[in-house]
């Protein structure tokens, strides 16, 4: 009971300018609410705390992890997307197309994923750049064109990859295991890990990081100050796209098929990891080890109330809970300041 | 004269406006060059021309004597031109090094990584120029507007800019930070970059301007010494005739009954007890620097705010206001000054925002809107106040902003509000519409109505205002008749800072 009172202990006043950005004390604060779910679930279920357990959690967060990094570029510019889903979907069926009907090599099946991904992710950044479409909007109507054309080009049944017998090194299999036996994580873990190490450095390091900032915190200043906004937002929704490219081969792998019916509602785990993860929906604000933090809250919390036998339903009912409280509590942060 | 700049017989239409026809303009190397005229005289299009945002319909631009076409704002920049917008164009969740130098950034690693330290050097190489101290790590949004300012000159600065327009640059600035930035424009002059300085404000460019060009409906009018040209000359070039009686607008005899009375109002360091009495028939004027806390009582007193304590009487009775539908069912209104976010809703046409804070009134049955009522009364505000609209199914975004200002104060008539809060009614109208807005609030103190007004303006305030309170750092800090206070006088209440105990 300690552990869960600690990180929600009154919070000191604010008379003074505050230590930290608000943005790390968000992270700070979904870290917290993190720890205390894990504490709270392993005092809770013996069952919670095994290896097995854990790893399918890692496991299970590999997918939207990944997802859930591409949007927040997408989203600390100020954005939107909700076709990630689909076109996680997409990309799947894409490289099922390649490895099992055209039966090329594995790593052209990866490259075609990724391609698909960020041409398509192109596609939605030059209607919202160059057609204005408001990114909602055209993110949506994205999401339902790659459903639809997932089913077509699918034929409406899965495609399996039995012809390409490597195709489960790519999340299933440990790579790590091989090396160290006790610490065999599945290579999409460790894949979800490069993918938000590389974020991190892009978005911190690069000129693409600064302008998906720079775009978010006011577009129009960045486009007077010599910005070519339309292209950066291109370039940000295309890698937005590729990263989705890689959830679709993380997906594919674990399922051994790319299913055209599935993803839909993965938009939204993505956007609800993200937003956990202290990253403002208005743009301007944002980390990617905050969206990982989210995604492991959400699918710790998922697994943990399954262990525990909470009715599927209820465990929906319980995201959605955290997902307010977290936002309100930001917010509250953000009034006192 | 060799010229940094010139603009020759240039003309710029937009649908349905002439915006500038046959302007021309010059700029010498250390001048300031004042750029004056009502709104909507042409001198933001003019400038937006010579910073590449706007693309002019005829006429020559010469940048040190060689004729350009300026495209972009980037090319405006490598042609050494730098503008400060009059909205601040920073992106706050960045900080000033990263705003200073977005676009053309340091980069290392074979242009892979940014290069941070070179940036905060550079940064820092600037303020240093212009011998401000602002941390180049600091976010923009965690500073002062008048810090922000700085930050954008320092970012037109780092292009080496040789022309600098500066579009109102000290509307939001205290006197302290007035004249720092005139220092700075200073240093500037003697080193022979120019200054194009657009301003409303006459004692401006009294200080600082060395010449003044006058546009009028979208024509340079005339360019004079700044120096030695009288004010009036500069105001009737602006407004193209002699402005008629500036007398007081207050009406004359004593104000009726207390209608509004708070006590010990107090909202964290923002308002800090408050106390005043309005009566019928009374304008009160609230003078005071930015930020000196007026709009803050207005808000907290109309339940925009949460307050700490007070008390709030209306006609006598105590209420209790903890939110603005409370303070209008006790007659109160506040006219914000930012119209178009809190005041109208711009895609919705005159009726339809001159019954919206009433439309319960207008229920047939308690459900349908009786449009033939809602009707009448949008016509009968319009012909009393005198908005100039085609009709009142015009949207009110097409309206100009005098007559913007009408329609949110036929709003609240029509909610049978007798208490008004006008903060700053006449900010963005130009000198015609003022006399108007000037006029109307005479007639709605006639009437009978209740009236605070909020405004920057010295000027404004004492014609307007039977007694003026001023304050200041959300005190106030003394109370002056309107008639007979003196510019001065409300200065030195304005400026009166709390002795500092411990």
């Amino acid at each position: 009971m300690d552990a869960l009172a600690t990180p929600t202990a009154a919070p000191a006043p604010q008379e003074r300018p505050a230590l930290m950005s608000s943005g790390t004390k968000q992270k700070l604060l979904a870290f917290a609410g993190l720890v205390a779910i894990l504490v709270f679930f392993s005092l809770a279920s013996p069952n919670f705390l095994q290896k097995d357990n854990i790893f399918g959690i890692l496991q299970s967060t590999s997918v939207n992890g990944v997802l859930a990094v591409g949007c927040t570029f997408v989203i600390i510019s100020a954005g939107i997307d909700l076709s990630v889903g689909t076109l996680m979907t997409f990309t799947a069926v894409m490289c099922g197309v390649v490895l099992t009907n055209w039966g090329m090599p594995l790593i052209l099946g990866v490259v075609a994923a990724i391609f698909f991904g960020a041409f398509t992710g192109m596609v939605s950044g030059l209607v919202i750049a160059k057609m204005k479409v408001p990114p909602f909007i055209a993110t949506l109507g994205m999401m339902l064109l790659l459903k639809g054309l997932a089913l077509v080009i699918a034929n409406d049944k899965p495609i399996y990859f039995n012809d390409t017998p490597n195709f489960s090194m790519i999340s299933i299999d440990s790579l790590l295991g091989a090396i160290v036996p006790w610490l065999d994580i599945p290579n999409g873990v460790l894949i979800l890990f490069i993918v938000a190490i590389l974020a991190a450095i892009v978005l911190n390091k690069t000129l693409l990081g600064r302008y998906v900032f720079a775009l978010g915190s006011n577009e129009e200043a960045a486009r007077l100050s010599g910005v070519n906004v339309d292209f950066w937002k291109v370039v940000i929704y295309s890698l937005n796209g590729a990263i989705c490219g890689v959830a679709g081969l993380l997906i594919a792998s674990r399922l051994n098929s790319a299913q055209p019916a599935l993803g839909q509602g993965y938009e939204l785990d993505a956007i609800a990891a993200v937003v956990i993860g202290g990253t403002s929906l208005s743009g301007g604000r944002g980390t990617v080890l905050g969206t990982i933090i989210g995604s492991f809250i959400i699918s710790t919390l998922t697994n943990g109330l399954r262990i525990m036998s909470v009715a599927q339903e209820w465990q929906l009912v319980v995201t959605g809970l955290i997902i307010i409280i977290a936002v309100y509590g930001d917010i509250l942060r953000k009034a006192k300041a | 004269m060799t010229t940094l700049v010139e603009v020759r017989n240039v003309g710029k239409s937009f649908p349905g406006v002439r915006a500038l026809h046959q302007v021309s303009f010059g700029l010498a190397p250390g001048e300031v060059h004042a750029l004056m005229g009502e709104n909507g005289a042409g001198k933001s299009t003019l400038m937006k021309i010579l910073a590449g945002i706007y693309q002019r319909d005829s006429g020559d631009v010469l940048v040190n004597g060689a004729s350009v076409d300026i495209a972009s704002p980037r090319q405006a920049q490598a042609l050494g031109i730098g503008i400060i917008h009059q909205e601040l164009n920073l992106m706050n969740h960045l900080t000033a090094a990263q705003n200073i130098f977005i676009g053309r950034e340091p980069r290392r690693g074979f242009g892979l990584f940014l290069d941070e330290g070179k940036l905060n050097a550079d940064a820092d190489a600037v303020f240093k120029q212009m011998k401000v101290d602002i941390a180049p790590t600091a976010t923009v949004g965690d500073l002062t507007v008048a810090r922000q300012q700085l930050v954008e000159i320092a970012k037109a600065l780092s292009f080496h800019s040789k022309v600098l327009i500066m579009d109102e640059p000290t509307a939001a600035l205290n006197d302290a930070e007035v004249a720092q930035l005139f220092s700075i424009i200073a240093d500037l002059k003697a080193q022979g970059v120019g200054v194009v300085y657009i301003t409303h404000k006459m004692d401006e460019v009294k200080r600082i301007a060395d010449r003044v060009t006058i546009m009028r409906d979208g024509e340079t009018v005339a360019t004079l010494d700044a120096k030695s040209t009288p004010i009036e000359t500069i105001i009737s070039l602006m407004v193209g005739r002699d402005l008629a009686d500036v007398g007081r607008v207050a009406p004359a005899g004593a104000p009726g009954d207390e209608v509004l009375r708070v006590t010990g109002l107090n909202r964290g360091k923002a308002v800090r007890d408050v106390s005043f009495a309005l009566r019928k028939g009374e304008i009160l004027g609230f003078a005071g620097l930015m930020g000196a806390g007026r709009t803050e009582v207005a808000r907290a007193i109309f339940g925009a705010d949460k307050i700490d304590s007070g008390e709030i009487q209306v006609h006598g009775a105590p209420v209790r206001i903890d939110t603005p539908a409370d303070a209008v069912r006790h007659g109160l209104a506040y006219l914000s000054e930012d119209r178009k976010r809190f005041g109208l809703v711009t895609p919705m046409n005159v009726e339809e925002n001159v019954t919206m804070a009433s439309w319960s009134r207008f229920l047939a049955g308690g459900f349908f809107m009786r449009a033939s009522a809602l009707a009448e009364v949008a016509d009968g505000y319009v012909e009393q106040l005198r908005v100039k609209t085609p009709s009142i199914r015009q949207e009110t975004r097409l309206l100009s902003g005098g007559n913007q200002q009408k329609v949110v104060i036929a709003k609240w008539l029509a909610r049978d509000c007798d208490i008004l809060f006008f903060d700053e009614p006449t900010r963005g109208i130009d000198v015609g519409a003022k006399a108007e807005i000037y006029k109307l609030l005479r007639a709605l103190a006639e009437q009978g109505r209740a009236i605070v007004v909020i405004s920057s303006e010295l000027p404004e305030v004492m014609r307007l205002s039977h007694r003026i309170l001023v304050m200041c750092e959300g005190r106030i800090t003394g109370e002056l008749p309107g008639d007979g206070a003196t510019q001065e006088a409300i200065m030195r209440l304005a400026t009166q800072r709390e002795a500092r105990a411990a």
